[in-house]
């Protein structure tokens, strides 16, 4: 019987079955941040476990709020500093280097086919993009994956979706994604893994495919994954280049985690998405979409680029087009979050943050920042956010306010206009 | 072994969120008792006040998908912290659910109908789990006892107190 690429990752990683529902993973790399992994050190240190299962594997960043804030933030910061130096963890990213974890560690190299990934943080269904098993932890999950390089999971069942047809100039992975959102409901994918495949995904660059994996989680699923192709090893060809001979010999191996013809799906849906409009979310769940049609004339406050969702340089790059030239309204304010230094340098280059400042938009260093209430950009109490984040759950980002999620593209139609507007109509 | 129960505590409604449970900007604690007086401040639920609600309540009762969102396991501590140590749902989130059976508390699924019975008992519930038999008893206007499922290997983090504790023994 056909495997789905899951099933062998999982096969690849099996520790453990400790009944037939459940499996024990070996875990390839164990991402950290600052905030729920403090609370795993101190832990670990309170039981004389400080201890960690490979400092290769480990790969920590301070990214929510930073630089701190305040001296509870600093703390966080500190505990996560502190204990990566004393178990001498090289891939350490703090102020200077650091950035959103799920921007970060894919512009690294840190994750490549068939791997298994866990971090304490719920988008990192982010990296499934790379043909990767990927999935949100709590601390304990994380606390036992620093000390033992294992995870457990339910045996998965994958839901896949074949995405066909040509998206629309103006219409973007967000816009897949949040539609697929809205058909699925918040809890249509809980305990299953949604793989993205066709030729729409097959066209998409990493950005995008990021994009669509980010918000797996909006839908329940443990993990999107796409199969990876010739678009992820030229990605990751600077991380590769002294394991295969060529590119064409990276894309024939990685042939070998594509799921079989003959896998057994929980669910097969084939979308087309050649009429698909801009897509924006109302209330306060993320499958509450309407088409940007339906929103457009929505009064927001705020216009906030970033995250990572949609923090990278293709997203910044697609704001620009509307950008450039133009002005905001003045009734907004507008952030632009870029979400890693090489972002931000590679904007700077490119012309991107000059268009956004001449826009009026006011530029933060990378950080998860706004999208969670936490820093640079919270929301006042019935304040609009146009947000290219992934979440608008009630108080999200600032206790009474609201929050559109939409594309970089429709965020920047926004700015422009002061309110929702279909960015079609500026390109 | 632990006990599992108490005073019930009914949120009605679906998809209540993790941000709702413990909204981020508390995140920043790091200690987990320092978590208690935020409990489900931003819950949007008419007629619920965390204040007056929460106090003597051990155990909730709730629709589908509880916990959705993030994997901040605070969602899970802050419900430890205030002495809620059993969810009863017709369904969770995944991640939120694997936090509770780390933690060795308990979230039990169960069928729609059964979810609504208990919303039927009236506003002073007291529920009381068999975690051995997989049963659990309400005691409201009337008295009913239930039977639930819960995955062998789940059954086994939380009578070991954990997934830590679990891990640190076997792997």
């Amino acid at each position: 019987m056909g495997k789905t690429i899951a099933e062998k990752i999982f096969s690849a990683h099996l520790r453990d079955t400790p009944t037939p529902e459940n499996v024990i993973l070996d875990i390839d790399v164990v991402m950290c941040h600052e905030i729920t992994t403090p609370i795993a050190i101190t832990d670990l240190e309170a039981r004389g476990m400080d201890r960690v299962f490979d400092t290769t594997k480990i790969k920590a960043v301070i990214d929510h709020v930073t630089p701190s804030k305040d001296s509870k933030t600093a703390i966080q910061g500190k505990i996560l500093r502190d204990w990566a130096r004393r178990h001498k963890i090289h891939d350490f990213f703090d102020i200077g280097a650091n950035g959103v974890c799920h921007a970060l560690f894919p512009e690294k190299g840190f994750v490549r086919p068939g791997y298994t990934v866990i971090m304490g943080d719920s988008h990192t269904c982010t990296h499934g993009a790379f043909g990767a098993f990927a999935a949100g932890v709590g601390t304990t999950d994380l606390e036992v994956g620093i000390l033992k390089g294992v995870c457990s999971f339910r045996t998965p069942e994958t839901m896949k979706f074949t995405i066909t047809g040509t998206l629309q100039d103006g219409v973007s992975a967000k816009d897949v994604i949040l539609f697929i959102i809205k058909e699925l409901t918040v809890n249509g994918a809980t305990d299953k893994i949604m793989e993205f495949v066709g030729p729409v995904v097959e066209s998409m660059s990493m950005e995008a495919r990021m994009t669509l994996c980010n918000m797996a989680i909006e839908a329940g699923a443990t993990c999107g994954i796409c199969l990876p192709d010739r678009v992820t090893a030229k990605y990751l060809w600077p991380f590769i280049k002294d394991q295969y001979e060529s590119i064409d010999l990276a894309v024939e191996d990685f042939v070998k985690w594509h799921s079989d013809p003959d896998a057994t799906y929980a669910q097969e849906l084939t979308i087309d998405v050649s009429k698909l409009v801009p897509q924006v979310t109302f209330g306060y769940k993320p499958d509450e979409v309407k088409s940007v049609t339906e929103m457009e004339g929505t009064p927001v406050d705020q216009i906030y680029i970033g995250s990572c969702t949609n923090g990278r340089i293709e997203d910044l790059r697609s704001a620009a087009r509307i950008l450039k030239g133009k002005k905001i309204a003045a009734n907004v304010r507008g952030i632009l979050s870029p979400a890693t230094p090489k972002v931000y340098s590679q904007a700077l280059e490119e012309g991107i943050i000059a268009i956004f400042m001449e826009a009026g938009f006011c530029v933060t260093n990378p950080t998860c920042g706004a999208c969670l209430g936490m820093s640079n950009g919270v929301l006042a109490e019935g304040e609009i956010c146009a947000s290219t984040t992934n979440r608008n759950f009630n108080g999200r980002m600032g206790k009474g306010g609201i929050v559109h999620l939409m594309s970089p593209l429709t965020a920047a139609a926004t700015a422009v206009k002061g309110h929702i507007t279909d960015p079609r109509k500026l390109l | 072994m632990k006990e599992f129960g108490g005073k019930a505590l009914f949120l009605d409604r679906s998809d209540i969120n993790t941000d709702e449970i413990i909204p981020a900007k508390y995140l920043t604690e790091n200690t987990k008792m320092a978590l208690q007086p935020f409990i489900l401040e931003d819950l949007k639920l008419g007629g619920f006040d965390p204040r007056r609600d929460i106090e003597g309540k051990g155990a909730i009762i709730t629709r589908a998908n509880f916990g959705c969102g993030s994997s901040r396991e605070h969602a899970v501590w802050v419900f430890e912290v205030n002495d809620i140590n059993v969810v009863i749902a017709e369904s969770f989130a995944r991640i939120f659910r694997q936090n509770m059976y780390n933690c060795g508390m308990l979230a039990i699924e169960l069928p729609k109908k059964d979810i609504e019975n208990l919303f039927n008992l009236g506003d002073a519930v007291e529920i009381s789990v068999d975690l051995a038999g997989c049963e659990l008893t309400a005691k409201g206007e009337k008295s009913v006892t239930l039977p639930f499922k819960l995955n062998e290997f789940d059954k086994k983090l939380v009578e070991a107190g954990g997934w830590l504790a679990y891990a640190d023994k076997n792997y």
